[in-house]
């Protein structure tokens, strides 16, 4: 087990009140797993990686729960040493490779400066390491490339040296937060390829992060479905499509248009807009947009119940 | 890179004849202005007017009229005050320019070294007391006019703590020139240094600790965290680099203007003859020839910082270079 949610809930003090953006979170994975997250803006996923890397900075912020990186308690873990493991075993890959380098540096030296702050090595050393991981990502002309600076290169190009950079140091937990989403379709596809030649190359452990269920079904081992800061449904790949069991999920299914046969009028979208954090209901949040709603379902959350592949739902179709 | 700092460069050229043209033609080309009473004075005699009319060429077309002149100043360098009675113009700016560069250098460093200090060390302890307190320390050194301030000084250096050991090493007001005796003119430049540079301190230190402020919230600064980076590391080399950029621009522009001149209250209050000091000596006698000389000079300074600020700029951040 590299890593253990426990109980995770994470509220920020605002004007308006407390919010709990997330409650209530349980997750594991295990060593060369690829856990994929999926749900809305707004559902939570964002936070809950950012927690697992400790970059909640916000003094509002309040985390409660546990997360256990090799038996390693994260939560209140202090800053000091939080950076060591940060970079190092825990690395994360952002969601925009347009904002995400430092524009003023070249793309070797910004791969120099992880590696010289995690390994006893030589600044020639670390150079010809970036060169090589360069080269591992598939950015062609490593040794030019190193020169250049983030806005010399495309947005594909750009996201293949934030990965380089994410691989640094050989991590254990590899975090990606929506790593294609700024790209477009042909260069997502040789990302998603990336990332998975590097798993299995390196048997790291992977929580991906989207939006996008076609990239889930491609890639992922296990996957989790959040909405309204809990998981609703977590279970199998396969299992997840074959067998969804939560409303929530069926919907997202269904929106999403079909390969073959004609093509519908309209694509098929969940009615309503998710709720807002600040006024959650008192019983399922999803109740009100949901199309098999019982009267009971307002009257508590239901919890996350089912072994292997478990829901958050009272339906007996969800159990 | 090098060739776009030659193309700067020869911008710099172009954009500082415009400025000699313009400022000839206000000089002298103002309709119903005789050019030559003017650069005479008050109360010349005839004799000396047609001196200045056949000196400068007022007889001639305008061009070539601009021609004489820049070849008094530039070339020849004769150009001559007819209200000081025969004062060589331009060996008098010349000699001005070294208090005024020592002057307005020297500040320049103390406020480009203390407002970095400041602005960081607020950003790093922004919302705390630290930061609120170097705010406000701040505003007042932006709020206090350096005329003011300048006599201030000097009634506490000069007379009424000049015989304690606090201030007892401080000489008395005047330019002494590097050259002759570098421990005098180190002296007696300190506290025109420090009087100069309070107001910039504050300013760039506010300007600086809001731009870093405003870079911290960039995603490349969540990326260089998630690197493990130290915070200090973070600051510094993230943060503070890039914030430099719009640093950097206003420096320029604020180092260019007093040089070229907008540090006259300074000199007058301490008695340093530097080229605000002339221009206002030459403002007040109406010298035609010397204002047009310093005028010259100042817009050239401030077009020359802005060049090199340009160079700056384009060492600073990669994005400016062309390909």
């Amino acid at each position: 087990m590299i890593l253990q949610v426990r109980d995770l809930a994470i509220s920020f003090r605002t004007e308006r009140g407390i919010v709990r953006v997330l409650d209530g979170v349980n997750f594991d994975v295990d060593q060369g797993e690829l856990l994929g997250i999926v749900g809305e803006s707004g559902s939570g996923k964002t936070v809950t990686v950012l927690a697992v890397m400790g970059l909640i900075t916000d003094p509002n912020a309040i985390i409660e729960g546990s997360i256990k990186y090799k038996g390693l308690e994260l939560v209140g873990m202090k800053q000091r040493e939080m950076r060591h493991l940060r970079g190092s075993q825990i690395a994360m890959i952002f969601q925009d490779p347009m904002t995400a380098l430092t524009p003023v540096y070249t793309i070797g030296w910004q791969i120099a400066e992880q590696i010289l702050t995690h390994q006893k090595v030589s600044r020639k050393q670390a150079w010809f390491q970036a060169i090589d991981l360069l080269e591992e990502v598939g950015i062609p002309k490593p040794s030019e490339a190193v020169h250049r600076y983030p806005h010399q290169l495309s947005g594909g190009m750009r996201q293949r040296a934030v990965i380089a950079m994410a691989l640094t140091c050989n991590p254990t937990l590899l975090v990606a937060d929506e790593p294609t989403t700024a790209l477009d379709v042909t260069v997502q596809a040789q990302i998603l390829d990336l990332l998975r030649n590097l798993q299995n190359k390196h048997g790291s452990s992977i929580i991906f992060i989207t939006h996008d269920l076609g990239v889930m079904a491609e890639l992922a081992d296990r996957v989790m479905v959040m909405y309204a800061g809990r998981i609703v449904e977590r279970a199998d790949k396969t299992a997840l499509f074959a067998d969804p069991r939560h409303p929530y999920t069926l919907a997202l299914l269904d929106s999403i248009p079909p390969l073959d046969g004609p093509r519908p009028d309209r694509l098929r979208s969940i009615a309503g807009s998710p709720p807002s954090l600040l006024i959650l209901p008192k019983g399922c949040a999803f109740a009100p947009r949901c199309p098999q709603r019982l009267s009971i379902c307002d009257d508590a959350k239901p919890p996350l119940i089912g072994g292997a592949h478990a829901a958050a739902c009272i339906l007996p179709s969800a159990q | 890179m090098i060739f776009a700092i030659l193309q700067r460069i020869g911008q710099m050229v172009f954009v500082m004849a415009g400025i000699s043209m313009l400022v000839f033609l206000i000089f002298f080309g103002t309709p119903g202005v005789d050019p030559a009473a003017r650069i005479a004075g008050r109360n010349a005699s005839p004799e000396v007017l047609e001196a200045v009319r056949i000196s400068f060429g007022f007889d001639q077309p305008f061009y070539v009229q601009y021609l004489t002149m820049m070849k008094k100043i530039f070339i020849t360098g004769d150009l001559t005050s007819f209200v000081n009675r025969g004062w060589k113009v331009v060996p008098a700016v010349l000699d001005t320019i070294p208090v005024t560069l020592s002057l307005v250098i020297g500040a320049a460093v103390l406020w480009v070294v203390f407002s970095i200090i400041i602005g960081v060390l607020a950003a790093a302890y922004r919302d705390t007391w630290i930061d609120k307190l170097l705010m406000i320390l701040g505003l007042i050194g932006i709020s206090m006019p350096v005329y003011w301030l300048g006599e201030v000084m000097n009634l506490i250096t000069q007379s009424r703590f000049h015989d304690t050991w606090m201030f007892s090493w401080v000489p008395p007001l005047g330019y002494k020139p590097f050259s002759e005796d570098p421990k005098g003119w180190f002296l007696t430049l300190i506290i025109p240094w420090f009087t100069l540079s309070i107001l910039y301190i504050g300013l760039y230190g506010r300007i600086l600790r809001a731009s870093i402020t405003e870079a911290l919230q960039e995603d490349y600064i969540r990326t260089a965290r998630a690197k493990g980076l130290s915070e200090t590391r973070i600051l510094l080399r993230h943060a503070l680099r890039t914030s430099l950029i719009s640093f950097v621009t206003l420096f320029g522009l604020d180092f260019g203007a007093l040089v070229g001149g907008s540090a006259l209250l300074t000199e007058v209050v301490f008695g340093l003859q530097g080229v605000g000091k002339l221009t206002f000596d030459a403002l007040q006698n109406l010298d035609l020839p010397v204002i047009m000389t310093t005028v010259l000079y100042a817009s050239f300074f401030v077009v020359l910082a802005n060049a090199i600020v340009d160079v700056v700029y384009i060492l600073l951040d990669p994005r400016v270079r062309t390909q």
